[in-house]
């Protein structure tokens, strides 16, 4: 999704000249449209994101509205507290953009994963995470968050297209079934597992939910639900503070008792051994056929 | 300069390990492979060197290889699934690794933990610290400094491998020169510079600076990213880049050229 991103940045950017974008010292062969667009509204600050946040968080409040690039681990934990406090608290549009959420940096190993973020950052004030699922989602929460000037995380991993056309809302319906016995909720392109997963079978609903906090559940995803009562939620993101406890949250919010609830999320390094992105994805049991094996379970 | 057979032979062996694995960071490791070979050749069993440029695994992989604490077998799994060798060092593998690095500017806090640690011991161990110019933008890296210097740790031994190249720029342009002799000696370390790949002269005055006074010490290893393979050298693609088979044929054929000059 890198590319994609930096060539709608680069349109945005010069459309409008309140738009800053700041990076940590990365982006080669992939920001280089981004420099030539922004001029002197791109700014490397150098393999320093705290200050990078904090610098970003007192443009904002001169009138800019600023993204900040790293690779996730960096652009979140490392200046968490900036973001907390500069930025969130004062309800500033400053943009943090995560490259390589989840396993997504695969054999770089644990220091350049980000598995925790959303419960990080999903936890402040006045913040959205946006995690796009298809490359086309990229232009969506693009849209979203530079008109909805307020906190934000972009959550960039690895895209493919749609498998068809889909009108991109923030819950989308990916898989119709005509009587659905199982509705699967996927965030982020972990989705394309489960795509893979469902392939040939007629009874599952498959919807994507790209932010976090989200405020409702669409009328399709509800109907679903309360046809299938029997839900799962695949995600690169650990259990705790990820998409299954925020769709828990509002199943009950809205008193909806499925009968049947699933969380397929990240366990970190149970074997305490690396690899590719798949491998961790292995070791977690969010493969093709942990998926298959879990919705064999329920069928 | 002449390069030692063992300089030439870890180089041989890191450009195979990377052609294999078809992976970058290969100019990061070539850049601060000498400056491990010597730390190696100093420390005693109980010393730790802490490498918070963790991008250049390789080069301490290799090392450790050379000194028998991670085999052959081992050494091949690089960058393989199920490995225990990662991209960037992983923790609790090997005696050598202690800490998971690769988020940069965690390396020398932790070197201070450790030589605060060994002042409490009241031993006489040295802990050494690699450090990349990008490693010396992050905050962490000036609070370890004033820490350094105020608590007086004199077993501490920083190098910077100042090779003037980062991730996406050069570091002058950048932030400027955070690796500058000055500002270091000004905060209060005892400070010196060497040729970052001439292993005897680096051993040398490593030595001559342990003795010199009761300040933390830091050497300023002048460096080039790439060094020894002609067309990686001080271009910052060969941060990122893999090796084609062509290109490493040619890299091979460049270290064969090395004491010819
Ligand atoms: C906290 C943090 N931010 C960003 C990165 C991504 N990154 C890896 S290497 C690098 C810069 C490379 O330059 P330098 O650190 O000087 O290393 P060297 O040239 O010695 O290889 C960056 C930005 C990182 N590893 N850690």
């Amino acid at each position: 999704m890198r590319k994609e991103f930096s060539s709608i940045i680069s349109r945005k950017i010069k459309a409008n000249e309140k738009l800053v974008f700041m990076t940590g010292d990365l982006g080669y062969n992939a920001l280089e449209p981004v420099i030539e667009a922004a001029g002197e509204r791109f700014i490397n600050a150098g393999v320093a994101e705290q200050n990078m946040v904090g610098v970003a968080a007192g443009m904002a409040y001169k009138g800019f509205n600023v993204f900040t690039y790293s690779i996730a681990p960096f652009a979140v934990y490392r200046c968490f507290e900036q973001i907390k406090i500069d930025v969130c608290i004062h309800n500033l549009p400053v943009y943090i953009v995560g490259n390589g959420g989840g396993y997504g940096y695969g054999i770089m190993g644990a220091t350049h994963h980000a598995i925790e973020d959303i419960a990080c950052l999903s936890s402040l004030p006045n913040m959205t995470c946006w995690i796009p699922a298809f490359v086309e989602d990229v232009d969506y929460c693009l849209n979203k968050i530079v008109d909805e000037k307020k906190p934000a995380y972009l959550r960039l991993g690895l895209g493919k297209p749609y498998p068809n056309p889909v009108a991109i809302s923030t819950i989308n319906q990916v898989i119709s079934s005509e009587s659905p016995e199982i509705t699967i909720i996927a965030m982020g392109p972990i989705v394309h597992n489960a795509l893979e997963a469902i392939a040939g079978k007629q009874t599952i609903d498959l919807f994507t939910i790209l932010a976090v906090p989200f405020l409702k559940f669409s009328d399709a995803l509800k109907t679903s639900i309360e046809r299938t009562r029997k839900v799962i939620v695949i995600e690169e993101h650990v259990g705790r503070g990820g998409m299954a406890e925020q769709v828990l949250s509002r199943l009950a919010n809205e008193s909806l008792f499925p009968d049947a609830f699933v969380s397929m999320h990240a366990k970190g390094y149970p074997s305490k051994l690396y690899g590719n992105q798949s491998f961790h994805q292995t070791e977690s049991g969010l493969d093709v056929a942990s998926i298959q094996n879990e919705i064999s379970k329920l069928s | 300069m002449k390069y030692t057979q063992t300089q030439i032979d870890l180089r041989r062996k890191l450009l195979s390990l990377y052609y294999g694995a078809n992976a970058g960071h290969i100019g990061s490791s070539l850049s601060c492979i000498d400056v491990l070979i010597a730390l190696f050749g100093i420390k005693t069993d109980a010393e730790r060197v802490i490498l918070s440029k963790g991008h250049a695994a390789a080069a301490l992989y290799c090392v450790l290889n050379h000194i028998g604490e991670i085999d052959d077998l081992t050494l091949e799994t690089f960058y393989k699934n199920g490995t225990k060798l990662s991209a960037h060092p992983s923790a609790n593998s090997f005696l050598n690794i202690p800490f998971a690095l690769g988020s940069l500017g965690h390396g020398f806090p932790i070197a201070c933990g450790i030589a605060q640690a060994n002042q409490l011991l009241k031993n006489s161990d040295y802990v050494y610290v690699v450090m990349s110019d990008g490693d010396t933008n992050e905050g962490t890296t000036w609070e370890a400094a004033h820490y350094a210097v105020a608590k007086k740790l004199s077993n501490l031994m920083v190098i910077i491998d100042k090779n003037n190249l980062q991730g996406f720029g050069r570091t002058m342009d950048i932030l400027g020169d955070t690796a500058n002799n000055e500002v270091w000696s000004h905060i209060g370390f005892e400070v010196i510079e060497a040729d970052g790949h001439d292993v005897a002269q680096f051993k040398e005055r490593l030595q001559l600076l342990k003795g010199s006074s009761d300040k933390p010490k830091l050497i300023i290893a002048n460096t080039i990213k790439g060094k020894g393979v002609d067309y990686m050298e001080n271009k910052m693609e060969w941060h990122y880049l893999p090796m084609n088979a062509e290109q490493y044929t040619q890299a091979l054929n460049s270290l064969s050229t090395l004491n010819n000059a």
